[in-house]
């Protein structure tokens, strides 16, 4: 039976390395063919009528005139009269013609009359909202909080939140469908599950799941929105079947994809929390609400990270509104409760007048089996953004731009997902490693190559990978961070698999047991005598006519991936205090992931996750209309994200070596993204002397903050 | 505004805002091919496009291109649609993403903002032009040295920005480098790699002599 680990770390060549991805030519140079850069022959253009009204019934559609135009070749009703449609921009009829103006030109020709009914689009001020609109979740207690806080020397309270953002993908959602004949259709659509989109695609239109081909090369950003084949996807299919199997083109218009594709949902909670005259915590208290849309979204982790504190009370609500709906927004929840949890404690410790560090630090076994980690993590992060050197005591600051310092502590998972790999290396010696995976711009085939070329001694041009395509074996979903532990797993299965098989063949020829040879250096030697030895070429010619293929699976025999990463982040701001302007100094992230396959890809991973942060916290919100119960800034203009002058100086630590290695891959998608809005917030707290109590930290609400001195929460 | 080879000695543009503010009153139209014709505008002869699709010559990557398209079509979607050069992405499609950067008489401009019937006879540059008998161009290989790229979608657009940028401004300055190329937005976040690749790239000397050639 194969011994499946990872080579040990003076044996690694590529694993760990610092390695550009292997598209990345292709994606510089326009060749890279993204899902909206396929055209097909004949294709049409498919375009969608959207409810204007957030709330309303449907009483008539007229699309006859639609219908007559030039050009048109299929329209159809999605939601017909009597559907009460429950959020603006809901679809309710679906065209395709010969292009794109065409379309639209159809889409204005469409008559609906609509019954308009009330609705509710904002949920911040949870006093206002309806009590038939809020759904209480379970409440849960531990310990005695009453007596606890009754105890307490120290005990804060206070409101905080988050807006609702939207995942914003640039590469909108969408597909290009076709039936290939009667029975089968071809799917290029923009994906974070290839495997299993067309699966879904199959049920709705009830032909048989493999009589749905995928296809998908490149993805322009899911972030957690793009799981499901969607409403969208199955009527660009029924277009095509109406129009004679043509190829149809369906990608959602910008405005579209900020007000339907996908959003986060907003959290907030009144906060009390209680230390002792330590500056231990002792007790906690948080009443959560936020808004999905018309749906939940799921148990929120309160307080974050700090579980262990000793006495708790929870309770959490959901507000159904009649907004588009809400999907998994990397690291679902978490970003929100570390908002939360993570500014509710900074203020505690400055009330104690203590060092956030030095308050984090104490209360770190309340972190449970990770406080050893967060603790030697926070102590590199202070080294790095030079902590006891730049902080102050809350709002000691003076001038008119004032500087300040705060941090975060987050968690994930990052367990390997499912995944099956297919590996063949043929007679002359080429290797190919294939999967139905995805890369979204993580480095997945970059990833899959390092991993058979370390595993086969070759350099990494010597491998091609091939994912994007559901005929190849199934590998798991993009989501969670759980990508990356799956593939690499069941690519070194499949590559050890396949390369013992070649030993096999290879082992009379150098006159020695196949488990006395190794891979190294475009060679097959023997691993005590490495002079006896034959080329790459040489082994594989010894396979005849017949090609080896591997499978790999995760999970599988012996442990490759688990989960179960803590990071920190560290935030230094500038505010100014007349404009309310914040700007970003320095960030620093110190992250814990396992062994990294390639450090480059990876780092980009953190780099981007503190950007995406720091967007969310000082810029981007789905502002809603009470009055139309649209969103009011549903384009790039005004759905404000950072730009390359933004960011400040950025520094990625990760936690690599004797001691992280050994616990095998671990995903990093989800981790840094976590912790930006709180450190930043909590930096932001520091500056200025008062907590802004909702991000984004927009001038307006620093501003609002600074009049109310106390942190009245101008929003909530 | 330049002439365009193909029509010596006339206006090139076709009707403008401008030029039909500037008139007291329009002429009876002449009817031309292909859905264009000629009216008269404050002395001046001026071509209207459409309505219905119009004939389109465009020089594109030093060569000359022909679509039918109407004329409210931009530059992004004929180039997208009509001649299959997808490398300039739709993300905002008014002008504020700079995903469909494309250079226009050597400088950057938003494909998504201007008419393709507007832009005929200017020279238009893609991102497919840059790399050269199989060779990255130095601003491109400085994004793929520096991983100045995750998802990609802005890539293309930005590396083009950033091609127009260093011609212009060989040496940049960091705070040349926040404002030339603040009209890019990347989902991924990817500037911390872009900030890297402009500073590898202007370090080339390949990138600094086009850089003397643009002033």
């Amino acid at each position: 039976m194969a011994d499946y680990k990872w080579p040990d770390a003076q044996k690694r060549v590529h694993i760990g390395k610092r390695i550009s991805r292997i598209d990345g030519p292709d994606k510089v140079s326009g060749k890279a063919k993204y899902t909206f850069d396929i055209n097909r022959p004949g294709m049409l253009f498919g375009k969608i009528v959207r409810s204007p009204y957030a709330h309303a019934k449907i009483v008539s559609i007229d699309i006859t005139e639609a219908q007559k135009m030039p050009g048109v070749a299929a329209v159809k009703i999605i939601q017909g009269p009597g559907t009460e449609i429950q959020w603006a921009g809901d679809e309710l009829v679906a065209i395709a013609a010969v292009d794109e103006h065409k379309a639209e030109d159809a889409a204005r020709a469409v008559k609906i009359v609509y019954e308009r009914l009330p609705h509710l689009v904002h949920d911040e001020d949870i006093s206002k909202v309806p009590a038939e609109k809020i759904n209480r979740a379970a409440d849960g207690v531990t310990g005695d909080p009453d007596k606890a806080f009754s105890e307490a020397k120290t005990t804060i309270e206070g409101t905080y939140g988050n807006a609702i953002i939207t995942h914003c993908c640039l590469e909108s959602h969408g597909q290009i469908a076709e039936w290939t004949d009667a029975q089968n259709v071809l799917l290029h659509p923009s994906t974070q599950s290839v495997s299993s989109v067309g699966g879904q695609l199959a049920q709705s239109l009830k032909i048989p799941a493999n009589n749905v081909r995928v296809k998908m090369d490149h993805i322009g950003g899911g972030f957690g929105s793009k799981f499901q084949i969607d409403r969208w996807g199955v009527e660009c299919a029924n277009l095509s079947k109406l129009a004679q199997n043509k190829p149809v083109k369906m990608m959602l218009e910008r405005d579209a994809e900020l007000t339907v594709a996908g959003s986060r949902p907003s959290i907030y909670a009144k906060v009390k929390v209680g230390a002792d005259a330590n500056g231990k915590i002792v007790a906690w208290q948080s009443e959560a609400w936020g808004t999905g849309g018309q749906g939940g979204f799921g148990t929120l982790p309160m307080p974050y990270v700090f579980t262990g504190i000793p006495n708790q009370r929870r309770r959490q609500m959901t507000v159904a509104t009649n907004t588009g709906p809400s999907r998994a927004w990397r690291a679902p929840n978490h970003p929100q409760v570390a908002l939360i949890t993570m500014a509710a404690l900074d203020d505690l410790a400055a009330e104690l007048k203590m060092d956030a560090l030095d308050f984090f630090i104490k209360n770190i076994e309340m972190t449970g089996v990770r406080a050893n980690v967060y603790r030697d993590e926070l102590l590199k992060g202070a080294e790095l953004i030079e902590w006891k050197k730049n902080w102050h005591p809350r709002g000691q600051g003076t001038g008119t731009v004032r500087k300040g310092l705060g941090l975060s502590i987050h968690t994930w998972g990052g367990t390997p997902h499912a995944s099956d790999c297919d590996v063949t290396i043929q007679p002359d010696g080429s290797v190919e490693v294939k999967l139905g995976t995805q890369d979204l711009g993580t480095g997945t085939r970059t990833v899959l190559n390092i991993i058979a070329a370390e595993t086969f001694g070759l350099p990494l041009d010597a491998v091609k990978v091939m994912i994007g395509d559901n005929r190849y074996s199934p590998s798991g979903s993009s989501g969670g961070s759980t990508t990356v532990g799956g593939i690499s797993s069941s690519s070194r299965r499949a590559s050890v698999d396949a390369l013992n098989q070649l030993l096999e063949k290879v082992a009379p020829t150098l006159q020695a047991k196949p488990e006395e040879l190794e891979a190294a250096g475009g060679k097959i030697q023997v691993a005590a005598n490495p002079a006896k030895s034959v080329t790459w070429k040489q082994a594989c010619a010894s396979l005849g006519s017949q090609p080896i293929t591997a499978r790999g699976k995760q999970p599988g025999q012996g442990t490759l991936a688990t989960g179960g990463v803590g990071g920190i982040q560290m935030a230094q701001v500038s505010v100014d205090m007349e404009t309310g302007i914040v700007k970003m100094d320095k960030i620093v992230a110190v992250q814990d992931c396992g062994l990294v396959i390639d450090l480059k890809t990876a780092e980009s991973q953190v780099y981007g996750a503190m950007i995406m942060g720091t967007c969310y916290a000082l810029y981007e919100e789905r502002i809603m209309d009470g009055a139309t119960g649209k969103v009011l800034n549903p384009n790039m203009e005004f759905y404000k994200l950072a730009g390359i002058g933004d960011i400040g100086q950025m520094q990625v630590h990760m936690m690599t070596g004797p001691g992280h290695d050994e616990r095998g891959v671990i995903g990093l998608g989800e981790p840094p993204t976590i912790s930006p809005g709180a450190a930043i917030a909590n930096a932001v707290a520091n500056a200025i002397g008062v907590r802004v109590p909702t991000i984004p930290m927009t001038p307006d609400k620093v501003l609002a903050a600074l009049a109310g001195k106390g942190g009245a929460n101008a929003r909530v | 505004m330049s002439s365009s080879e193909d029509r010596p000695g006339k206006p090139d543009s076709g009707f403008s805002r401008r030029s039909f503010l500037k008139g007291t009153g329009l002429a009876i139209s002449v009817p031309m091919v292909g859905g264009i014709s000629v009216v008269n505008v404050d002395g001046a002869e001026v071509k209207v496009y459409g309505p219905g699709k119009v004939p389109v010559s465009l020089n594109i990557n030093g060569a000359i291109k022909t679509a039918n398209v109407e004329p409210r079509t931009t530059l992004l979607d004929t180039l997208r649609n009509e001649l299959d050069l997808t490398g300039a992405k739709r993300v905002c499609d008014r002008g504020t993403c700079g995903a469909c950067t494309v250079l226009v008489d050597g400088k950057a401009a938003y494909s998504c903002s201007l008419l393709a019937v507007d832009v005929q006879g200017r020279k238009i540059a893609t991102v497919e032009s840059l790399a050269q008998g199989g060779k990255l161009h130095p601003v491109q290989q400085a994004f793929v040295d520096n991983d100045a790229q995750q998802c990609g979608f802005c890539t293309p657009g930005f590396v083009m920005a950033c091609k127009a940028f260093l011609d212009k401004n060989p040496n940049p300055t960091p705070e040349q480098v926040k404002r030339g190329l603040g009209g890019n937005l990347c989902r991924c976040g990817t500037y911390v790699g872009v900030r890297a690749a402009v500073a590898q790239a202007a370090a080339q000397p390949s990138t600094r002599r086009g850089g003397k050639r643009n002033g």
